[in-house]
């Protein structure tokens, strides 16, 4: 059984100008000690669904199950929710500042999450483990700093500080919704090479919201991709990068730089991500798309359809689904014969 | 793209930027921020050249001290032939209309309250070059060079997506047709899909107005794809300046080396094969910079002379004249820096103790074939 089963979430937000589809229908499953990276653009509905279930998305609409042990975390009230939220599943944000309360010291913050959810350790247990948690996501001089109030540490040390608080009570799951984005690379490098070890460590299984396809390159097992609030592809890293279905991923990988050889003229996606108050009709992704026929426009694809011959691979997309009915079009389409 | 080879338009010798700060108990003692610290480079008619660095190495500084958008505390910037770095206000105007820049953030940099047509009119008013319907054609002509609509000149910022907003900044600085155009990570605020619009746009529209860019953004592989040179900074410091290719095949400087291998690269064979060097610690405090080469605390290469003496950009080992590194010690080609471990060490180093030294990230040893796609 999955950790972690996503199925059929929906979620939406009433606003003034009407309601907004920030989910449609979005389907997606983690197992123990595995990393899921969701990757997407501003608006994709990435951070939306996973803030869903863990129930931080106040006064939204919200259906569909999310099956965490088997149990529904969608269905639970708040006071069952807490009992989830941090000793099972924990989360860290984009922004570590806005994150840790400035007035309070780093190892006051880390101390009370524990005592908040083990009223039984001692408050001199509770620092203790917080000097050794500091120390294990490589905080120099962690009996020190652990009396550092958040502005004395940099943005590097200040989401170290955030991973080693998420970790405090060793949950499952961690979800880190763009953990990195506001890093410079080498401290990037530093930070996901934390979450690594500590996920060997500790077997905890992860998902990693970002827009960077390089991080997904590195750190992913499997990958979803989203786009305008709905799933387009579902497989493991390689096929994502590799043997891509969805013409969503291919844009998407077609529009990076490419590292190293030629440099020629980079391939934009046309046109922008719609509205999701008044989302197309038909698929999401279709005003966009380079293989776009009459189907498109008016039928929503089959979410999520599995792809001949691969055991994850699933994409909701109208093109045949068989590895050479998807590359025929690809060249009919393009033109680009024999391109990779 | 063209290939470099015109005359320098811009020459910015010994610049240096500081701040002033004031700390402690009732703001008495006055420290001073090294943004910027002794940077000379030039800028050839019709290049791209890189500038790319971590937050707080100076970058940004250093393109607004070269658009004078600074004053400089020491040093000089020439721009076509003419010293800029003391000119007043009033004598700068000229070169203003030769120096624009475009900014990060598609969403700060345009007043809400204005329409389109009137933000981008701007030039135009305050140089006095057009007004009434010849204003308003010539705006339009630019919202069409730079694929807006111009049926919406008068619509406000709000109604523009970020990549379109970033088109208005383009447009705005393209109005009076500069020699040089200061991107100040143009590209960072956008998705992907949309980045790659607004850097096709920038290459067609250096090829149309022969424009010479500078370009500044941590996005290493968006600076490869646009640069025709490209400076590494670290605290204020150019550490590494070459041709784009020198300086992503063969950097010398144990920073540049260590920056570029960090980045991740959306391919996972390559990635599992990268040795990725994972550098320890923090970036120095640019109020207390370190002594000698500024990199020398997290270095694996340092030495005493590191600590004492500063290192010139100069060509080393067997480089031409076009490749520049400020190192005593530069790595040689092939040389591989991740067995090394950091070899001084100060009372100000930063220790890690459980990433101590430069690990080597092997990843799944998969040996199919090298790294293309």
């Amino acid at each position: 059984m999955a950790l972690l089963e996503i199925k059929d979430l929906e979620v939406s937000f009433p606003t003034i100008d009407g309601v907004v589809q920030a989910v449609r229908g979005v389907s997606f499953s983690v197992d123990k000690g595995k990393t899921l990276g969701i990757v997407g653009e501003s608006g994709s509905g990435k951070s939306v669904a996973t803030q869903t279930i863990t129930g931080l998305t106040r006064g939204a609409e919200v259906s569909g199950q999310a099956l965490f042990r088997g149990k529904d975390l969608l269905t639970m009230t708040q006071a069952e929710l807490r009992q989830v939220r941090g000793p099972q599943i924990a989360m860290i944000f984009q922004d570590p500042l806005s994150s840790l309360h400035p007035y309070y010291r780093v190892g006051w913050q880390i101390v009370e999450m524990i005592r908040a959810h083990e009223p039984d350790t001692s408050k001199k247990a509770a620092r203790q483990r917080a000097v050794d948690l500091l120390r294990l996501v490589g905080i120099p001089q962690p009996e020190r700093r652990v009396d550092d109030y958040p502005h004395q540490f940099s943005g590097g040390m200040r989401q170290r500080a955030m991973i080693a608080m998420a970790m405090s009570l060793n949950p499952v799951l961690l979800i880190a919704d763009e953990p990195t984005t506001a890093l410079d690379v080498t401290v990037q490098a530093q930070v996901l090479r934390v979450i690594e070890r500590l996920q060997e460590e500790f077997d905890t299984a992860v998902i990693l919201i970002t827009h960077d396809l390089g991080v997904i390159a590195e750190v992913a097992d499997d990958v979803v991709v989203m786009y305008a609030g709905s799933a387009m592809e579902h497989a493991t890293r390689d096929e994502i990068f590799y043997q891509n279905h969805h013409p969503y991923t291919e844009g998407l990988l077609r529009s990076l730089p490419a590292y190293g050889g030629e440099r020629e003229r980079l391939h934009p996606i046309a046109g922008q991500p719609p509205s999701l108050i008044n989302p197309p009709k038909g698929c999401p992704f279709h005003p966009r798309c380079p293989y776009v026929f009459d189907k498109c426009r008016t039928d929503p694809p089959p979410p999520l359809d599995p792809v001949e011959g691969s055991v994850l691979h699933r994409s909701a997309c109208w093109l045949p689904h068989t590895r050479a009915g998807r590359e025929e079009v690809r060249l009919r389409v393009t033109g680009e014969a024999l391109a990779r | 793209m063209t290939a470099p080879g015109g005359d320098v338009l811009v020459s910015a010798t010994d610049v240096v930027k500081h701040f002033p700060v004031q700390s402690g108990s009732l703001r008495r003692s006055r420290d001073v921020v090294h943004a910027v610290d002794g940077v000379s480079l030039e800028v050839r008619r019709g290049e791209t050249l890189g500038i790319v660095g971590e937050t707080g190495c100076g970058k940004s500084t250093l393109a607004r001290c070269i658009a004078r958008l600074f004053d400089l505390t020491s040093g000089k910037v020439v721009f076509d032939g003419q010293d800029i770095s003391r000119l007043k206000p009033r004598h700068l105007r000229p070169v203003r209309r030769e120096v624009q820049m475009i900014f990060q953030d598609p969403y700060g940099s345009l007043n809400p309250k204005r329409r389109v047509g009137s933000i981008i009119g701007d030039p135009f008013a305050i140089h006095g070059v057009a007004r009434g319907d010849e204003r308003k054609r010539r705006v339009q002509e630019l919202m069409e060079v730079v694929g807006l609509n111009p049926e919406h000149y008068n619509r406000f910022p709000a109604e523009f997506s970020g990549g379109q907003r970033q088109r208005i900044g383009v447009a705005r600085a393209l109005a009076l047709r500069p020699k040089l155009i200061v991107c100040d990570e143009p590209v960072s605020a956008l998705d992907v899909s949309i980045q790659a619009q607004i850097v096709n746009l920038l290459s067609d529209l250096q090829d149309q107005f022969q424009l010479t860019y500078i370009f500044i953004a941590h996005d290493l592989s968006v600076v490869r794809h646009v640069s025709d040179r490209v400076a590494i900074m670290y605290l204020g410091k150019i550490v590494e300046m070459a041709p784009v290719e020198d300086i992503y095949t063969r950097a010398r400087h144990p920073y540049a080396k260590a920056l570029l291998s960090a980045v991740p690269v959306p391919d996972p064979k390559t990635a599992s094969q990268r040795e990725r060097i994972i550098l320890v610690g923090d970036v120095p405090s640019p109020i207390n910079p370190p002594s000698g080469c500024r990199f020398h605390p997290r270095c694996p290469k340092a030495q005493q002379r590191c600590v004492d003496e500063v290192p010139d950009l100069v060509p080393r080992l067997s480089d031409d004249a076009s490749h520049l590194a400020a190192c005593h010690f530069p790595v040689a080609d092939g040389e591989d820096l991740t067995a090394s471990r950091p070899t001084i060490s100060t009372e100000d180093r930063v220790v890690e103790p459980e990433l101590v030294g430069l690990e080597v990230l092997h990843g799944l040893s998969d040996r199919t074939e090298g790294g293309t796609q």
